[in-house]
Protein backbone atom coordinates (compact mmCIF):
# COMPACT_ATOMS: atom_id res chain seq x y z
CA UNK A 1 0.00 0.00 0.00
CA UNK A 2 1.75 3.01 -1.14
CA UNK A 3 1.56 6.25 1.04
CA UNK A 4 -0.81 8.27 -1.13
CA UNK A 5 -3.30 5.83 -0.57
CA UNK A 6 -2.89 5.14 2.43
CA UNK A 7 -4.01 9.13 3.16
CA UNK A 8 -6.20 8.86 0.76
CA UNK A 9 -8.37 5.98 2.68
CA UNK A 10 -8.04 7.69 6.07
CA UNK A 11 -9.09 11.10 4.93
CA UNK A 12 -12.42 8.81 3.16
CA UNK A 13 -12.68 6.86 5.76
CA UNK A 14 -12.61 10.11 8.29
CA UNK A 15 -15.51 11.82 6.29
CA UNK A 16 -17.38 8.48 6.35
CA UNK A 17 -17.20 8.54 10.25
CA UNK A 18 -18.23 12.66 9.99
CA UNK A 19 -21.33 11.59 8.35
CA UNK A 20 -22.33 8.37 10.51
CA UNK A 21 -24.46 10.57 12.71
CA UNK A 22 -26.98 11.61 9.97
CA UNK A 23 -28.84 8.36 9.55
CA UNK A 24 -29.51 7.71 13.41
CA UNK A 25 -31.53 9.37 15.96
CA UNK A 26 -30.61 10.43 19.48
CA UNK A 27 -29.22 7.33 21.16
CA UNK A 28 -27.12 6.65 18.05
CA UNK A 29 -25.33 9.40 18.84
CA UNK A 30 -24.69 8.31 22.18
CA UNK A 31 -23.33 5.11 21.24
CA UNK A 32 -21.21 6.85 18.64
CA UNK A 33 -19.81 8.87 21.19
CA UNK A 34 -18.90 6.35 23.24
CA UNK A 35 -17.05 3.93 20.77
CA UNK A 36 -15.13 7.00 19.81
CA UNK A 37 -14.29 7.48 23.12
CA UNK A 38 -12.93 4.22 23.78
CA UNK A 39 -10.93 5.07 20.27
CA UNK A 40 -9.39 7.84 20.98
CA UNK A 41 -8.61 6.50 24.85
CA UNK A 42 -6.72 3.08 23.35
CA UNK A 43 -5.00 5.11 20.53
CA UNK A 44 -3.98 7.60 23.19
CA UNK A 45 -2.71 4.58 25.67
CA UNK A 46 -0.90 2.80 23.18
CA UNK A 47 1.30 6.02 21.70
CA UNK A 48 3.12 6.18 24.55
CA UNK A 49 3.06 2.40 26.11
CA UNK A 50 2.76 0.44 22.33
CA UNK A 51 6.27 1.46 21.56
CA UNK A 52 7.77 1.92 25.06
CA UNK A 53 6.57 -1.40 26.79
CA UNK A 54 5.48 1.42 30.27
CA UNK A 55 2.43 0.01 31.49
CA UNK A 56 0.34 2.74 32.33
CA UNK A 57 -2.50 1.61 34.67
CA UNK A 58 -3.32 5.99 35.39
CA UNK A 59 -5.71 6.55 32.17
CA UNK A 60 -8.72 7.56 34.25
CA UNK A 61 -6.80 9.63 36.28
CA UNK A 62 -6.03 11.99 33.57
CA UNK A 63 -9.91 11.36 31.61
CA UNK A 64 -11.01 12.15 35.09
CA UNK A 65 -9.05 15.58 35.24
CA UNK A 66 -10.28 16.80 31.93
CA UNK A 67 -13.84 15.66 33.28
CA UNK A 68 -13.56 17.77 36.42
CA UNK A 69 -12.06 20.36 34.84
CA UNK A 70 -15.21 21.35 32.79
CA UNK A 71 -17.04 20.90 35.74
CA UNK A 72 -15.21 23.55 37.54
CA UNK A 73 -15.22 26.17 35.25
CA UNK A 74 -18.20 25.12 32.77
CA UNK A 75 -19.55 28.51 34.35
CA UNK A 76 -16.97 31.02 33.99
CA UNK A 77 -15.41 30.13 30.77
CA UNK A 78 -16.21 29.44 26.92
CA UNK A 79 -15.86 25.60 26.06
CA UNK A 80 -13.06 26.40 23.99
CA UNK A 81 -10.71 27.87 26.72
CA UNK A 82 -11.94 25.25 29.24
CA UNK A 83 -10.67 22.56 26.71
CA UNK A 84 -7.27 24.58 26.81
CA UNK A 85 -7.17 24.81 30.17
CA UNK A 86 -7.40 21.53 30.73
CA UNK A 87 -4.86 19.71 28.46
CA UNK A 88 -2.60 22.51 30.18
CA UNK A 89 -3.42 20.56 33.98
CA UNK A 90 -3.74 17.56 32.78
CA UNK A 91 0.06 18.40 31.08
CA UNK A 92 1.26 19.41 34.52
CA UNK A 93 0.05 16.60 36.04
CA UNK A 94 1.73 13.97 33.58
CA UNK A 95 5.17 16.13 33.49
CA UNK A 96 5.00 15.79 37.42
CA UNK A 97 4.78 12.29 37.44
CA UNK A 98 6.75 11.40 34.36
CA UNK A 99 9.45 13.19 35.87
CA UNK A 100 9.23 11.58 39.51
CA UNK A 101 9.26 8.14 37.63
CA UNK A 102 9.89 8.06 34.30
CA UNK A 103 13.85 8.17 34.77
CA UNK A 104 13.95 4.81 37.27
CA UNK A 105 13.36 1.39 35.94
CA UNK A 106 9.52 0.77 34.60
CA UNK A 107 8.15 -1.16 37.82
CA UNK A 108 8.01 2.34 39.67
CA UNK A 109 6.12 4.21 36.85
CA UNK A 110 3.48 1.05 37.09
CA UNK A 111 3.21 1.64 40.51
CA UNK A 112 2.99 5.00 40.62
CA UNK A 113 0.21 4.94 37.88
CA UNK A 114 -1.84 2.25 39.60
CA UNK A 115 -2.84 4.90 42.82
CA UNK A 116 -2.83 7.76 41.25
CA UNK A 117 -6.15 8.21 39.81
CA UNK A 118 -7.18 7.02 43.74
CA UNK A 119 -4.96 10.16 44.35
CA UNK A 120 -6.15 12.70 42.73
CA UNK A 121 -9.94 11.48 43.70
CA UNK A 122 -9.20 12.06 47.18
CA UNK A 123 -7.39 15.27 46.67
CA UNK A 124 -10.32 16.64 44.61
CA UNK A 125 -12.99 15.18 47.36
CA UNK A 126 -10.68 16.34 49.66
CA UNK A 127 -10.57 20.40 48.49
CA UNK A 128 -14.26 20.26 47.39
CA UNK A 129 -15.64 19.24 51.25
CA UNK A 130 -13.07 21.10 53.16
CA UNK A 131 -11.86 24.09 51.17
CA UNK A 132 -15.25 24.86 48.59
CA UNK A 133 -17.90 22.97 50.29
CA UNK A 134 -19.14 21.60 47.10
CA UNK A 135 -18.85 18.32 46.67
CA UNK A 136 -20.36 17.38 42.93
CA UNK A 137 -21.34 19.84 40.30
CA UNK A 138 -23.69 20.46 37.73
CA UNK A 139 -22.07 21.33 34.18
CA UNK A 140 -24.79 23.24 31.56
CA UNK A 141 -22.42 24.06 28.42
CA UNK A 142 -24.56 24.61 24.97
CA UNK A 143 -23.35 21.59 22.79
CA UNK A 144 -25.08 18.75 21.30
CA UNK A 145 -23.95 15.11 21.24
CA UNK A 146 -23.39 15.08 17.57
CA UNK A 147 -20.83 18.05 18.05
CA UNK A 148 -19.38 16.26 21.10
CA UNK A 149 -18.62 13.08 18.75
CA UNK A 150 -17.49 15.29 15.96
CA UNK A 151 -14.84 16.59 18.26
CA UNK A 152 -13.62 13.26 19.29
CA UNK A 153 -13.57 11.84 15.53
CA UNK A 154 -10.91 15.16 15.60
CA UNK A 155 -9.28 14.18 18.49
CA UNK A 156 -8.76 10.39 17.13
CA UNK A 157 -7.75 11.75 13.86
CA UNK A 158 -5.28 13.78 15.53
CA UNK A 159 -4.06 10.99 17.94
CA UNK A 160 -3.69 8.42 15.08
CA UNK A 161 -2.09 11.15 13.09
CA UNK A 162 0.53 12.02 15.86
CA UNK A 163 0.95 8.30 15.84
CA UNK A 164 2.20 7.73 11.92
CA UNK A 165 4.01 10.73 12.12
CA UNK A 166 5.90 9.52 15.55
CA UNK A 167 6.38 5.88 13.57
CA UNK A 168 7.89 8.08 10.62
CA UNK A 169 10.20 10.39 12.23
CA UNK A 170 13.82 9.78 14.27
CA UNK A 171 11.56 9.90 17.42
CA UNK A 172 9.63 6.46 16.60
CA UNK A 173 13.15 5.23 16.05
CA UNK A 174 14.32 5.82 19.45
CA UNK A 175 10.99 4.92 20.98
CA UNK A 176 11.21 1.80 19.47
CA UNK A 177 14.72 1.41 20.58
CA UNK A 178 13.83 2.21 24.33
CA UNK A 179 10.87 -0.94 24.00
CA UNK A 180 13.17 -3.22 23.15
CA UNK A 181 16.68 -2.49 25.00
CA UNK A 182 16.45 0.67 27.23
CA UNK A 183 20.40 0.11 27.92
CA UNK A 184 21.25 -0.24 24.18
CA UNK A 185 19.01 2.89 23.35
CA UNK A 186 20.79 4.53 26.06
CA UNK A 187 24.06 3.75 24.78
CA UNK A 188 22.88 4.46 21.12
CA UNK A 189 22.47 8.54 22.19
CA UNK A 190 18.84 7.95 22.45
CA UNK A 191 17.54 10.57 25.14
CA UNK A 192 15.58 8.19 26.91
CA UNK A 193 14.03 10.05 29.79
CA UNK A 194 13.21 12.85 27.55
CA UNK A 195 11.44 10.52 25.19
CA UNK A 196 9.48 8.87 27.65
CA UNK A 197 8.40 12.08 29.27
CA UNK A 198 7.28 13.57 25.74
CA UNK A 199 5.24 10.64 24.91
CA UNK A 200 3.77 10.01 28.26
CA UNK A 201 3.31 13.82 28.00
CA UNK A 202 1.43 13.77 24.68
CA UNK A 203 -0.78 10.56 25.08
CA UNK A 204 -1.89 12.17 28.78
CA UNK A 205 -2.96 15.29 27.36
CA UNK A 206 -4.87 13.29 24.65
CA UNK A 207 -6.45 11.40 27.01
CA UNK A 208 -7.39 14.22 29.32
CA UNK A 209 -9.20 16.15 26.32
CA UNK A 210 -11.32 13.13 25.84
CA UNK A 211 -12.63 13.80 29.49
CA UNK A 212 -13.25 17.22 29.22
CA UNK A 213 -14.86 16.88 25.76
CA UNK A 214 -17.50 14.25 27.26
CA UNK A 215 -18.18 15.91 30.31
CA UNK A 216 -21.36 18.24 29.57
CA UNK A 217 -22.73 14.46 28.73
CA UNK A 218 -22.99 13.84 32.14
CA UNK A 219 -24.92 17.05 33.22
CA UNK A 220 -23.95 15.97 37.19
CA UNK A 221 -20.58 15.31 37.97
CA UNK A 222 -18.68 14.13 41.26
CA UNK A 223 -15.18 12.54 41.92
CA UNK A 224 -16.49 9.23 42.08
CA UNK A 225 -17.84 8.92 38.93
CA UNK A 226 -15.41 10.38 36.86
CA UNK A 227 -12.47 8.93 38.24
CA UNK A 228 -14.29 5.11 37.55
CA UNK A 229 -11.25 2.83 37.77
CA UNK A 230 -12.99 0.38 35.22
CA UNK A 231 -12.05 3.23 32.54
CA UNK A 232 -8.89 2.83 32.64
CA UNK A 233 -9.65 -1.53 32.49
CA UNK A 234 -11.48 -1.10 29.04
CA UNK A 235 -9.17 1.18 27.79
CA UNK A 236 -6.19 -1.55 28.24
CA UNK A 237 -8.35 -4.11 27.43
CA UNK A 238 -9.34 -2.71 24.34
CA UNK A 239 -5.52 -1.94 23.23
CA UNK A 240 -4.07 -5.29 23.88
CA UNK A 241 -6.55 -7.08 22.27
CA UNK A 242 -6.09 -4.73 19.15
CA UNK A 243 -2.20 -4.85 19.82
CA UNK A 244 -0.35 -1.52 20.99
CA UNK A 245 2.36 -1.95 18.92
CA UNK A 246 0.71 -0.82 15.78
CA UNK A 247 -1.19 2.06 14.82
CA UNK A 248 -4.29 0.78 13.76
CA UNK A 249 -4.43 -2.09 16.82
CA UNK A 250 -6.41 -0.07 19.38
CA UNK A 251 -9.18 0.91 16.81
CA UNK A 252 -9.04 -2.53 16.00
CA UNK A 253 -9.61 -3.58 19.58
CA UNK A 254 -11.85 -0.82 20.77
CA UNK A 255 -14.88 -1.04 18.19
CA UNK A 256 -15.84 -4.73 18.87
CA UNK A 257 -14.77 -4.72 22.39
CA UNK A 258 -16.95 -1.30 23.02
CA UNK A 259 -20.27 -2.90 21.66
CA UNK A 260 -19.49 -6.37 23.75
CA UNK A 261 -19.24 -4.50 26.75
CA UNK A 262 -22.06 -2.66 26.19
CA UNK A 263 -24.19 -5.86 25.58
CA UNK A 264 -22.21 -7.58 29.05
CA UNK A 265 -23.59 -4.07 31.00
CA UNK A 266 -26.96 -4.30 30.43
CA UNK A 267 -27.10 -7.75 30.02
CA UNK A 268 -25.09 -8.99 32.96
CA UNK A 269 -24.64 -5.93 35.28
CA UNK A 270 -23.63 -7.53 38.07
CA UNK A 271 -21.37 -9.91 36.65
CA UNK A 272 -19.70 -7.14 34.54
CA UNK A 273 -16.47 -7.12 36.31
CA UNK A 274 -16.07 -10.82 36.47
CA UNK A 275 -16.69 -11.37 32.91
CA UNK A 276 -14.50 -8.17 32.12
CA UNK A 277 -11.27 -9.79 34.37
CA UNK A 278 -11.90 -12.97 32.61
CA UNK A 279 -11.68 -11.23 29.13
CA UNK A 280 -8.70 -9.81 30.20
CA UNK A 281 -6.94 -12.57 31.08
CA UNK A 282 -7.62 -14.99 28.14
CA UNK A 283 -6.70 -11.70 26.13
CA UNK A 284 -3.31 -12.10 27.68
CA UNK A 285 -2.85 -15.74 27.40
CA UNK A 286 -4.58 -16.22 23.55
CA UNK A 287 -3.22 -13.34 21.72
CA UNK A 288 -0.28 -11.60 23.77
CA UNK A 289 0.91 -9.50 20.40
CA UNK A 290 -2.76 -7.93 19.87
CA UNK A 291 -5.19 -9.26 17.40
CA UNK A 292 -3.60 -7.68 14.39
CA UNK A 293 -0.10 -9.56 14.87
CA UNK A 294 -2.13 -12.63 13.90
CA UNK A 295 -2.61 -11.51 10.28
CA UNK A 296 0.88 -10.77 10.12
CA UNK A 297 1.47 -14.74 11.74
CA UNK A 298 -0.86 -15.84 9.19
CA UNK A 299 0.44 -14.29 5.89
CA UNK A 300 4.06 -15.17 7.09
CA UNK A 301 2.73 -18.96 7.71
CA UNK A 302 1.39 -18.31 3.71
CA UNK A 303 4.90 -17.00 2.53
CA UNK A 304 6.90 -20.01 4.48
CA UNK A 305 4.81 -22.54 2.43
CA UNK A 306 5.15 -20.84 -0.99
CA UNK A 307 8.74 -20.37 -0.78
CA UNK A 308 8.97 -24.28 0.32
CA UNK A 309 6.45 -25.02 -2.94
CA UNK B 1 -3.65 12.70 71.88
CA UNK B 2 0.02 12.61 70.65
CA UNK B 3 0.65 9.30 72.40
CA UNK B 4 -2.80 7.49 71.78
CA UNK B 5 -2.83 8.61 67.79
CA UNK B 6 0.91 7.27 67.78
CA UNK B 7 -0.11 3.85 69.41
CA UNK B 8 -2.78 3.78 66.51
CA UNK B 9 -0.29 4.05 63.74
CA UNK B 10 1.51 1.65 65.11
CA UNK B 11 -1.24 -0.82 65.02
CA UNK B 12 -2.00 -0.14 61.40
CA UNK B 13 1.53 0.31 60.52
CA UNK B 14 2.06 -3.33 62.22
CA UNK B 15 -0.77 -4.38 59.52
CA UNK B 16 0.87 -2.67 57.27
CA UNK B 17 3.86 -4.38 57.61
CA UNK B 18 2.63 -7.96 57.85
CA UNK B 19 1.19 -7.69 54.50
CA UNK B 20 3.90 -5.90 52.52
CA UNK B 21 6.09 -8.76 54.00
CA UNK B 22 4.22 -11.18 51.85
CA UNK B 23 4.52 -8.82 48.82
CA UNK B 24 8.18 -8.19 49.18
CA UNK B 25 8.77 -12.05 49.78
CA UNK B 26 6.75 -12.73 46.39
CA UNK B 27 8.12 -9.92 44.70
CA UNK B 28 11.82 -10.46 45.47
CA UNK B 29 12.05 -14.12 45.28
CA UNK B 30 9.26 -15.01 42.69
CA UNK B 31 10.07 -11.45 40.89
CA UNK B 32 6.44 -11.48 39.77
CA UNK B 33 4.66 -7.71 40.52
CA UNK B 34 1.69 -9.18 41.65
CA UNK B 35 -1.24 -6.24 41.81
CA UNK B 36 -3.99 -8.64 42.56
CA UNK B 37 -2.05 -9.66 46.13
CA UNK B 38 -4.25 -7.41 48.19
CA UNK B 39 -7.57 -9.36 46.99
CA UNK B 40 -5.83 -12.43 49.14
CA UNK B 41 -5.73 -10.21 52.08
CA UNK B 42 -9.51 -8.92 51.14
CA UNK B 43 -10.38 -12.38 50.89
CA UNK B 44 -9.08 -13.82 54.10
CA UNK B 45 -11.00 -11.12 55.68
CA UNK B 46 -13.69 -11.80 54.06
CA UNK B 47 -13.43 -15.58 55.54
CA UNK B 48 -12.71 -14.97 58.82
CA UNK B 49 -15.63 -12.39 59.06
CA UNK B 50 -17.93 -15.41 57.68
CA UNK B 51 -16.68 -18.13 60.59
CA UNK B 52 -17.53 -15.37 63.05
CA UNK B 53 -20.58 -14.17 61.83
CA UNK B 54 -21.89 -17.47 60.48
CA UNK B 55 -20.17 -19.83 62.85
CA UNK B 56 -19.33 -18.00 65.90
CA UNK B 57 -15.79 -19.03 65.74
CA UNK B 58 -12.86 -16.78 67.25
CA UNK B 59 -10.85 -14.54 65.17
CA UNK B 60 -7.65 -16.47 66.17
CA UNK B 61 -9.40 -19.60 64.85
CA UNK B 62 -9.86 -18.07 61.74
CA UNK B 63 -6.41 -16.88 61.36
CA UNK B 64 -4.50 -20.15 62.03
CA UNK B 65 -6.85 -21.59 59.23
CA UNK B 66 -6.80 -18.61 56.68
CA UNK B 67 -3.19 -18.74 56.26
CA UNK B 68 -2.84 -22.36 54.77
CA UNK B 69 -5.92 -21.50 52.58
CA UNK B 70 -3.94 -18.10 51.67
CA UNK B 71 -0.95 -20.32 50.63
CA UNK B 72 -3.07 -22.57 48.86
CA UNK B 73 -4.58 -20.31 46.57
CA UNK B 74 -1.85 -18.39 45.94
CA UNK B 75 0.56 -21.45 45.26
CA UNK B 76 -2.42 -22.33 42.80
CA UNK B 77 -2.30 -19.04 40.89
CA UNK B 78 1.03 -18.76 40.52
CA UNK B 79 0.90 -22.78 38.80
CA UNK B 80 -1.87 -22.50 36.90
CA UNK B 81 -1.79 -18.36 35.42
CA UNK B 82 1.74 -17.57 36.14
CA UNK B 83 4.15 -20.65 35.65
CA UNK B 84 2.59 -20.39 31.99
CA UNK B 85 3.97 -16.88 31.52
CA UNK B 86 6.88 -17.54 33.04
CA UNK B 87 7.90 -20.50 30.52
CA UNK B 88 6.24 -18.39 27.96
CA UNK B 89 8.81 -15.70 28.41
CA UNK B 90 11.77 -15.00 26.18
CA UNK B 91 13.24 -12.39 28.43
CA UNK B 92 12.35 -10.69 31.52
CA UNK B 93 11.01 -7.64 30.65
CA UNK B 94 8.06 -9.42 28.85
CA UNK B 95 7.66 -11.63 32.17
CA UNK B 96 7.25 -8.40 33.64
CA UNK B 97 4.23 -6.67 31.93
CA UNK B 98 2.78 -9.93 31.17
CA UNK B 99 2.21 -10.94 34.72
CA UNK B 100 1.57 -6.93 35.38
CA UNK B 101 -1.25 -7.32 33.06
CA UNK B 102 -2.52 -10.49 34.22
CA UNK B 103 -2.93 -9.49 37.63
CA UNK B 104 -4.69 -6.60 37.30
CA UNK B 105 -6.74 -8.86 35.13
CA UNK B 106 -6.89 -11.28 38.27
CA UNK B 107 -7.32 -8.00 40.75
CA UNK B 108 -10.83 -6.82 38.67
CA UNK B 109 -11.82 -10.36 38.38
CA UNK B 110 -11.59 -10.84 42.76
CA UNK B 111 -12.90 -7.56 43.31
CA UNK B 112 -15.91 -8.56 40.82
CA UNK B 113 -16.41 -12.04 42.65
CA UNK B 114 -16.30 -10.16 45.98
CA UNK B 115 -18.51 -7.31 45.37
CA UNK B 116 -21.30 -10.04 43.51
CA UNK B 117 -21.35 -12.45 46.98
CA UNK B 118 -20.74 -10.12 49.50
CA UNK B 119 -22.06 -6.47 48.37
CA UNK B 120 -20.05 -3.33 48.10
CA UNK B 121 -20.91 -2.11 51.91
CA UNK B 122 -18.32 -2.00 54.32
CA UNK B 123 -18.01 -5.31 56.77
CA UNK B 124 -16.84 -6.20 59.68
CA UNK B 125 -17.71 -7.80 62.91
CA UNK B 126 -17.23 -6.47 66.68
CA UNK B 127 -14.57 -8.31 68.78
CA UNK B 128 -13.24 -7.59 71.91
CA UNK B 129 -13.94 -3.86 71.86
CA UNK B 130 -12.85 -3.23 75.30
CA UNK B 131 -10.60 -0.20 75.73
CA UNK B 132 -7.21 -1.26 77.07
CA UNK B 133 -5.10 1.81 79.11
CA UNK B 134 -1.41 1.98 77.33
CA UNK B 135 0.44 4.77 78.74
CA UNK B 136 -2.46 6.72 79.34
CA UNK B 137 -3.68 6.28 75.64
CA UNK B 138 -7.01 4.04 75.59
CA UNK B 139 -7.09 1.23 72.52
CA UNK B 140 -8.83 -1.36 72.08
CA UNK B 141 -7.87 -4.82 72.88
CA UNK B 142 -8.51 -6.33 69.19
CA UNK B 143 -6.15 -3.27 68.24
CA UNK B 144 -3.43 -4.03 70.50
CA UNK B 145 -3.57 -7.79 69.85
CA UNK B 146 -3.50 -6.95 65.96
CA UNK B 147 -0.26 -5.29 66.59
CA UNK B 148 1.09 -8.37 69.22
CA UNK B 149 0.11 -10.58 65.89
CA UNK B 150 1.86 -8.78 63.15
CA UNK B 151 5.36 -8.78 64.98
CA UNK B 152 4.69 -12.16 66.02
CA UNK B 153 4.73 -13.69 62.46
CA UNK B 154 6.96 -10.71 61.21
CA UNK B 155 9.42 -11.47 63.64
CA UNK B 156 9.01 -15.47 63.25
CA UNK B 157 9.51 -14.96 59.41
CA UNK B 158 12.65 -13.03 59.82
CA UNK B 159 14.16 -15.43 62.29
CA UNK B 160 13.05 -18.64 59.62
CA UNK B 161 14.66 -17.00 56.77
CA UNK B 162 17.98 -16.08 58.43
CA UNK B 163 18.54 -18.64 60.65
CA UNK B 164 16.74 -21.82 58.76
CA UNK B 165 18.25 -23.60 55.67
CA UNK B 166 14.82 -23.08 53.62
CA UNK B 167 15.83 -19.42 54.30
CA UNK B 168 19.38 -19.22 53.15
CA UNK B 169 17.76 -21.08 49.69
CA UNK B 170 15.05 -18.40 49.31
CA UNK B 171 17.23 -15.89 50.22
CA UNK B 172 20.01 -17.25 47.94
CA UNK B 173 16.93 -16.74 44.97
CA UNK B 174 16.25 -13.27 45.65
CA UNK B 175 20.00 -11.64 46.11
CA UNK B 176 21.22 -13.48 42.97
CA UNK B 177 18.39 -15.63 40.95
CA UNK B 178 21.25 -16.70 38.10
CA UNK B 179 23.79 -18.10 40.91
CA UNK B 180 21.00 -19.81 42.84
CA UNK B 181 21.27 -22.90 40.72
CA UNK B 182 25.09 -23.03 40.97
CA UNK B 183 24.61 -24.53 43.94
CA UNK B 184 21.43 -26.70 43.75
CA UNK B 185 18.74 -24.34 44.40
CA UNK B 186 15.33 -25.26 42.26
CA UNK B 187 14.54 -22.17 41.04
CA UNK B 188 11.70 -22.60 40.10
CA UNK B 189 10.13 -24.76 43.50
CA UNK B 190 11.78 -21.23 45.37
CA UNK B 191 9.67 -19.13 43.55
CA UNK B 192 6.49 -21.21 43.64
CA UNK B 193 6.86 -21.60 47.65
CA UNK B 194 7.68 -17.67 47.91
CA UNK B 195 4.20 -16.74 46.03
CA UNK B 196 2.30 -19.10 48.47
CA UNK B 197 4.20 -18.07 51.65
CA UNK B 198 3.55 -14.57 50.30
CA UNK B 199 -0.23 -15.12 49.48
CA UNK B 200 -0.21 -17.58 52.91
CA UNK B 201 1.08 -13.53 54.83
CA UNK B 202 -1.68 -11.64 52.86
CA UNK B 203 -4.12 -13.43 54.04
CA UNK B 204 -3.15 -13.64 57.71
CA UNK B 205 -3.23 -9.38 57.12
CA UNK B 206 -6.42 -9.77 55.93
CA UNK B 207 -7.83 -12.07 59.13
CA UNK B 208 -5.77 -9.09 61.46
CA UNK B 209 -7.34 -6.10 59.93
CA UNK B 210 -11.09 -7.60 60.13
CA UNK B 211 -10.36 -7.61 63.97
CA UNK B 212 -10.53 -3.95 64.16
CA UNK B 213 -11.38 -2.39 60.99
CA UNK B 214 -14.54 -2.79 58.61
CA UNK B 215 -13.45 -3.56 54.88
CA UNK B 216 -14.84 -3.43 51.35
CA UNK B 217 -14.91 -5.64 48.40
CA UNK B 218 -12.96 -3.14 46.65
CA UNK B 219 -10.11 -2.38 49.07
CA UNK B 220 -7.30 -5.25 48.34
CA UNK B 221 -6.61 -2.45 45.59
CA UNK B 222 -5.59 0.93 48.41
CA UNK B 223 -3.81 -2.43 50.31
CA UNK B 224 -1.55 -3.48 47.38
CA UNK B 225 -1.19 0.02 46.98
CA UNK B 226 0.15 0.76 50.01
CA UNK B 227 2.12 -2.11 50.47
CA UNK B 228 3.72 -2.06 46.91
CA UNK B 229 5.06 1.68 48.35
CA UNK B 230 6.48 -0.14 51.37
CA UNK B 231 8.29 -2.61 49.61
CA UNK B 232 9.98 0.03 47.70
CA UNK B 233 10.69 1.88 50.54
CA UNK B 234 12.35 -0.99 52.76
CA UNK B 235 14.16 -2.24 49.47
CA UNK B 236 12.47 -4.94 47.09
CA UNK B 237 12.87 -8.47 49.55
CA UNK B 238 14.37 -6.49 52.22
CA UNK B 239 12.14 -8.13 54.84
CA UNK B 240 13.80 -5.80 57.94
CA UNK B 241 13.24 -2.90 55.42
CA UNK B 242 9.32 -3.71 54.67
CA UNK B 243 9.35 -3.98 58.91
CA UNK B 244 10.34 -0.69 59.37
CA UNK B 245 8.85 0.84 56.44
CA UNK B 246 5.13 -0.23 57.59
CA UNK B 247 5.55 0.78 60.79
CA UNK B 248 6.43 3.96 59.26
CA UNK B 249 3.36 4.56 56.84
CA UNK B 250 1.35 3.42 59.70
CA UNK B 251 1.78 6.41 62.16
CA UNK B 252 2.25 8.92 59.01
CA UNK B 253 -1.54 7.91 57.40
CA UNK B 254 -2.65 8.14 61.71
CA UNK B 255 -1.47 11.52 61.98
CA UNK B 256 -2.30 12.87 59.09
CA UNK B 257 -5.83 11.68 59.59
CA UNK B 258 -6.03 13.02 62.97
CA UNK B 259 -4.32 16.50 61.91
CA UNK B 260 -5.57 17.23 58.79
CA UNK B 261 -8.09 14.79 57.48
CA UNK B 262 -8.63 11.33 56.90
CA UNK B 263 -9.37 11.33 53.07
CA UNK B 264 -6.15 12.40 53.08
CA UNK B 265 -4.50 9.40 54.19
CA UNK B 266 -3.43 7.89 50.63
CA UNK B 267 -2.06 11.46 49.76
CA UNK B 268 0.39 11.08 52.30
CA UNK B 269 1.17 7.61 51.14
CA UNK B 270 2.15 9.12 48.19
CA UNK B 271 3.91 11.87 49.18
CA UNK B 272 6.33 9.64 50.88
CA UNK B 273 6.80 7.24 48.04
CA UNK B 274 7.47 10.41 45.78
CA UNK B 275 10.35 11.41 48.21
CA UNK B 276 11.24 7.68 48.12
CA UNK B 277 11.56 8.03 44.45
CA UNK B 278 13.09 10.90 44.28
CA UNK B 279 15.95 10.77 46.97
CA UNK B 280 16.53 6.66 47.80
CA UNK B 281 14.87 4.67 44.91
CA UNK B 282 16.74 1.70 46.11
CA UNK B 283 14.90 1.57 49.19
CA UNK B 284 15.52 3.85 52.62
CA UNK B 285 17.98 1.47 53.99
CA UNK B 286 19.80 0.46 50.91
Amino acid sequence: MSKQFGILAFVVLTAAMAALPFGIGEYGHGVLVGMMSYIVLASAWALFSGPTRYVSLATVAFFGIGAYTVAVLADHLPFGAILVVAGVIGLGVALLVGMATLRLAGVYFVIFSFGLAELVRQLITWFETSVTHTLGRYIFVEITTVQIYWLLLGLAVITLALRWWIEQSRLGLAVHAIGDDETVARHAGVNVTGVKLALFAVSSVLITLAGAIQAPRWTYVEPSIVFNPTISFITLVMALLGGPGRMWGPVAGAVPLYFLFEWIATRFPDQNAVILGLVFVAIVFLVPGGLLSLIDKWRARGSGEQSHA
Amino acid sequence: MFLSTLVIGLVLGGTYALIALGLTIQYGIARIMNLAYGEITIAGAFFVLMLVSAMGLSPILGLILVVPLGFAISWLVYGVVLHPLVKRATHGGQLEIDSILVTFGLMFLAQGLFTMFFGSEFKGYNWLQVPVNLLGAKIAAGRMLGLVIAVLIGGGLWIAMQRTRWGVNLRAVANHPEFAPLVGIDRDRAARMAFGLGGGIAAAGGAVLSMYQPFTAIDGGFLTMKALVIVIMGGVGNLGGALMAGLLIGVVEAFVSYAIDPGLTLAATYAIFLGVLLWRPKGLFA
